[in-house]
């Protein structure tokens, strides 16, 4: 992994990194595939879809955030408020 | 379903019954800070959820990270600090690990600031990475430099709501999903505005509305500039329109109580995540969202979207409306060809200029019945 060409993109950055190993081949296929594109480095680039992803996973999990109490306390508030019927 | 509250889950840090009754006590002997109302709308938003994740005021790590890379130390998106600053003189005498009670200007005690960190910052670097620009004549960037010395972070507990002359409008993110569950919407756009709705404003909405379940009407009610319509006038204006323009059971309106910051780009991503964590699934960002002046390109706030696959809400970009006099009707450039000379733009500035003479603008820019409740007030703008 060549490191000199991530220097410029993290030099404003405070975050810290770390290395994660892909095999060459298919750096040598984001490298070309990033050209012209807004993408700076093939980490920009794995780093955005990586975060895509890992988006959608978490959306899957997504779990009702209310007790059964919550709602009809809610719901209560509402119908004072005008919203419900 | 509605959207996932951003970081997975809704923050909710309102203390009630005895334990609330416990921690008043408590706080009658803490330090006290003084919020101002902007920052005891901060306080609110934090307490119940619609900045969630965030469970305090921000510490030195966060900071850094929204500044420098526009995300929380979790590596979610956050774009605008949400801080609170101090003088030495307010803070003496506090140490890292206390508790100080935070209080009203009138003296309230709204609640109290686990203390984890005191810590000074740089007002230009600040300003510079917020809102692209140290200068002062940037409302944002006054505001800044006019901050305190030094920030104070750590989570909080809210105790008592401030004064708050709109609580029919009011409603928590939870309360919002809720709504909108019993509403059976599952797919919900949300519309940020701070100004009173002409059919410009009116076609985004309804265009965005073709393709969702329901439209959530958001009005940000807090600090404006002057000249801008007063929160009370932009309410009243919406009731008007939804009530007679928009069909029954697919338009929520409730406030959102906090302050611009005129950041632009930052402030529509800050503007997407508060609508996210109140269940919607798309937000509208139009032109010059969150700006100011010339700061800010036309279609910047929009640009920066695509710097957040992980953001968890859609954005609807929409390019400015406008009245074609050859198509007849209220179109934008991507579907109207005809030429400058046929369009009519909806001037913020005309539109304001005309209700001031107390006239009813044309019935292609306003409603007459958005119009003659506006022109209901003396003055509906901000003094």
């Amino acid at each position: 992994m060549p490191v000199d060409e991530e220097v410029s993109e993290k030099k404003l950055s405070r975050r810290k990194f770390t290395t994660v190993s892909i095999p060459i081949t298919l750096y040598n296929r984001i490298k070309n595939l990033i050209q012209g594109t807004g993408f700076t480095s093939v980490s920009d680039y794995v780093t955005y879809v990586l975060r895509e992803v890992v988006a959608m996973h978490e959306a899957e999990r997504s779990e009702e955030p209310f007790t059964p109490e919550d709602v009809e306390r809610i719901k209560e508030k509402l119908r004072a408020l005008g919203y419900l019927d | 379903m509605t959207s996932r509250p951003h970081g997975g889950r809704l923050i909710n840090r309102v203390v009630s019954g005895r334990r609330r009754e416990l921690l008043l006590e408590e706080a009658k002997e803490l330090t006290k800070i003084t919020l101002n109302r902007d920052w005891a709308t901060d306080l609110v938003n934090i307490a119940g959820g619609v900045f969630s994740p965030l469970e305090g005021f921000m510490v030195q790590e966060e900071l850094m990270g929204v500044l420098y890379d526009m995300r929380l130390p979790s590596d979610l998106p956050w774009t605008i600090p949400i801080v609170l600053d101090v003088s030495p003189e307010e803070i003496s005498g506090v140490e890292e690990g206390d508790d100080v009670a935070l209080v009203s200007e009138s003296g309230l005690i709204l609640g109290l600031l686990h203390v984890e960190e005191i810590y000074g910052y740089d007002k230009k670097e600040f300003a510079e990475r917020v809102f692209k620009t140290r200068d002062a004549n940037h409302p944002g960037v006054a505001r800044t430099y006019a901050m305190k010395e030094l920030l104070v972070g750590g989570k909080i507990d809210l105790l008592n709501e401030p004064e708050n002359k709109f609580y029919k409008y009011t409603l928590y993110p939870a309360e919002t999903r809720v709504l909108f569950r019993e509403k059976g919407w599952r797919t919900i756009v949300g519309f940020q505005t701070r100004n009173a709705p002409h059919l410009g404003h009116e076609y985004i909405q309804k265009t965005a509305l073709a393709f969702v379940d329901g439209l959530f009407i958001n009005p940000l009610i807090g600090k404006k500039k002057k000249g801008d319509f007063k929160d009370e006038v932009i309410l009243a204006a919406y009731e008007a329109l939804i009530k007679n323009y928009y069909p029954k059971n697919s338009v929520v309106m409730a406030i959102l109580r906090t302050w611009m910051r005129y950041a632009g780009p930052r402030e529509a991503i800050f503007h997407a995540i508060i609508r996210k964590n109140f269940g919607c699934t798309h937000f509208i960002v139009g032109r010059d969202h969150a700006g100011v002046g010339n700061y800010y390109g036309p279609y910047e706030a929009q640009e920066i979207f695509s710097e957040f696959p992980d953001l968890g809400i859609t954005p609807l970009f929409f390019r400015e409306f406008f009245y074609c006099k050859k198509c007849g009707g209220i179109v934008n450039e991507r579907i109207c060809p005809h030429s400058q000379e046929y369009r009519i733009v909806f001037s913020g500035t005309k539109i304001r200029e005309m209700l001031m003479r107390g006239e009813r603008p044309p019935d292609y820019m306003m409603r007459p019945e958005v119009a003659d409740v506006i022109l209901k007030w003396d003055n509906p703008f901000v003094e």
